[in-house]
């Protein structure tokens, strides 16, 4: 339960950060919290030669509002997604979220944007976001691109993240003043990841209703049909329909877990 | 491979040579005989090795002793003298909060964040709370009692 060798570096902005990851001749990676690298390293299922610390980057650690987004640093931590002292665009949404990852002294230090890098699909925040149409922003050495968190995540531990890139900002849009959020995690012991997760955003205004299953082994499934909020029979014919073609296909144990979350989320929202 | 830090450990200004793949626990118990840090998983799962980084709870299994560079580390022997983690040994004692103690010191800094952080908690919300901190000899209730002890006693002395 060692780590194998490996430097370290804490460059002091951004550039230095995005030089010392561009290096091909070291196996080289970000490390913000090191709440899920830590368990890597420590059991050796992951061995660079270079860690660059990105957690304290004055570019990746602000949370501001920008238009009508509201813009997360990726080394933002969870424990302060879920205490809220920032100008929240989402009712609540992202503090209820963030408050089940986990535990507390895990949250003060794991992030926003080491959760999307991970890949982890049974993450929170990899289930979340998508359902609330966040995008992320990429900063690497040809410069900086968005990408919707629907494509971003594309397999298990799997991102669009090139070699060289690192997460820069989440960018959340605001909900409108009616919006509903529903989201449900199925987990035999608190704080543990998901078993399966149900996500939903229906917020009329904004012509919003979308609904996500997480926890696939693959990226979390999205669905957007208005119908499976209001018709039980429509949203179990869906979800079980996308279901066998998910990398859960097999399971049918799994399957109904899913569906549950999915049902549990939707109830959430509906009156 | 090996980098200078300087922390504050238990209010101790201290500059070290760490390598980077040390563990902050390791760190502390090995280089600085600080032993009341314990470690049983060393993957963030147990809780037993929770201490507290710049006043913040935190597992010091999975962060690295070089990441902690100007941070103030407390550790529960730096607990000693505060006021809130006196009333949690006291109400550990008197709930039978503890048997062997191995879970003990990490018990004690994540109560100590629930007494500071959720003043209102219930009984349920407590157990959410230290849900991160596994005992494998005392069980649960007479820490969830100690803990509520703590509360209403808090409550009871500011009404
Ligand atoms: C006991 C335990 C229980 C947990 N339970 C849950 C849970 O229920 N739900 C949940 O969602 N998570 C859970 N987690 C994971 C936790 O949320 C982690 O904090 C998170 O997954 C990783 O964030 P980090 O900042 O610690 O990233 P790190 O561990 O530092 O890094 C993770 C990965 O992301 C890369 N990386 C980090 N930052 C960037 C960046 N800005 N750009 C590009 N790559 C980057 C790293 O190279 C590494 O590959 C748990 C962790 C533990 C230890
Ligand atoms: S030893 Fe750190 S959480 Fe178990
Ligand atoms: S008192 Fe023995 S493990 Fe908790």
């Amino acid at each position: 339960m060692k780590a194998a060798l490996f430097d370290y570096e804490r460059p002091d902005g951004l550039d230095g950060a995005l030089a010392l990851l561009s290096r091909d001749d070291l196996s080289v990676r970000p490390v913000a919290g090191s709440q899920s690298l830590g368990p890597m390293l420590n059991l050796r299922l992951v061995q660079p030669d270079l860690l660059v610390d990105v957690s304290r980057l004055p570019e990746l650690t602000g949370i501001r509002r920008d238009g009508d987004h509201l813009v997360i640093g990726a080394s933002v931590t969870h424990a302060r997604l879920e205490d809220g002292d920032y100008p929240d665009v989402t009712g609540g949404a992202l503090a209820r979220v963030a408050a089940g990852i986990a535990y507390r002294p895990v949250r003060n230090r794991g992030t926003i944007g080491g959760s999307l890098a991970h890949a982890d699909p049974a993450a929170d925040w990899v289930s979340a976001l998508t359902a609330m149409g966040a995008s992320v922003v990429l900063a690497g050495p040809a410069g900086r691109r968005t990408v919707p968190m629907d494509g971003f995540i594309l397999g298990v531990f799997e991102t669009a993240l090139q070699p060289g890139e690192v997460i820069a900002e989440v960018r959340v849009p605001a909900f409108s003043p009616a919006a509903r959020w529903g989201y449900y995690k199925v987990c035999r012991k608190t704080g543990e990841f998901s078993h399966a997760t149900g996500a939903v955003l229906l917020d009329p205004p904004r012509g919003v209703a979308r609904a996500v299953i997480g926890a696939v082994s693959g990226p979390p499934l999205v669905i957007d049909d208005p119908a499976v909020f209001t018709d039980p029979a429509r949203r179990d014919a869906v979800a079980a329909d996308r279901l066998a073609t998910s990398s859960i296909a097999g399971d049918p144990a799994a399957i109904r877990t899913h569906m549950v979350a999915l049902a549990r989320a939707i109830a959430q929202v509906n009156p | 491979m090996t980098k200078t830090i300087t922390l504050t450990i238990n209010g101790r200004r201290v500059t070290a040579q760490v390598s980077p793949r040390t563990h902050l626990a390791d760190f502390l118990r090995e280089q600085q005989l600080l032993t009341g840090t314990h470690l049983g998983c060393e993957h963030g799962v147990c809780g037993a090795c929770t201490l507290l980084i710049d006043g913040q709870p935190a597992r010091s299994c999975i962060t690295y002793a070089v990441a902690c560079d100007g941070r103030a580390v407390t550790t529960v022997e730096g607990l000693d003298a505060d006021p809130t983690a006196a009333e949690l040994r006291d109400a550990f004692s008197a709930e039978h909060g503890l048997q062997c103690g191995f879970c003990t010191p990490g018990m004690l800094v994540a109560a100590r964040d629930v007494v500071l952080r959720k003043p209102d908690a219930d009984d349920r919300q407590i157990r959410v709370e230290m849900s991160g901190n596994l005992c494998r000899c005392t069980g649960y209730v007479g820490i969830v009692n100690a803990i509520r002890r703590v509360l209403d006693a808090r409550k009871t002395n500011a009404g």
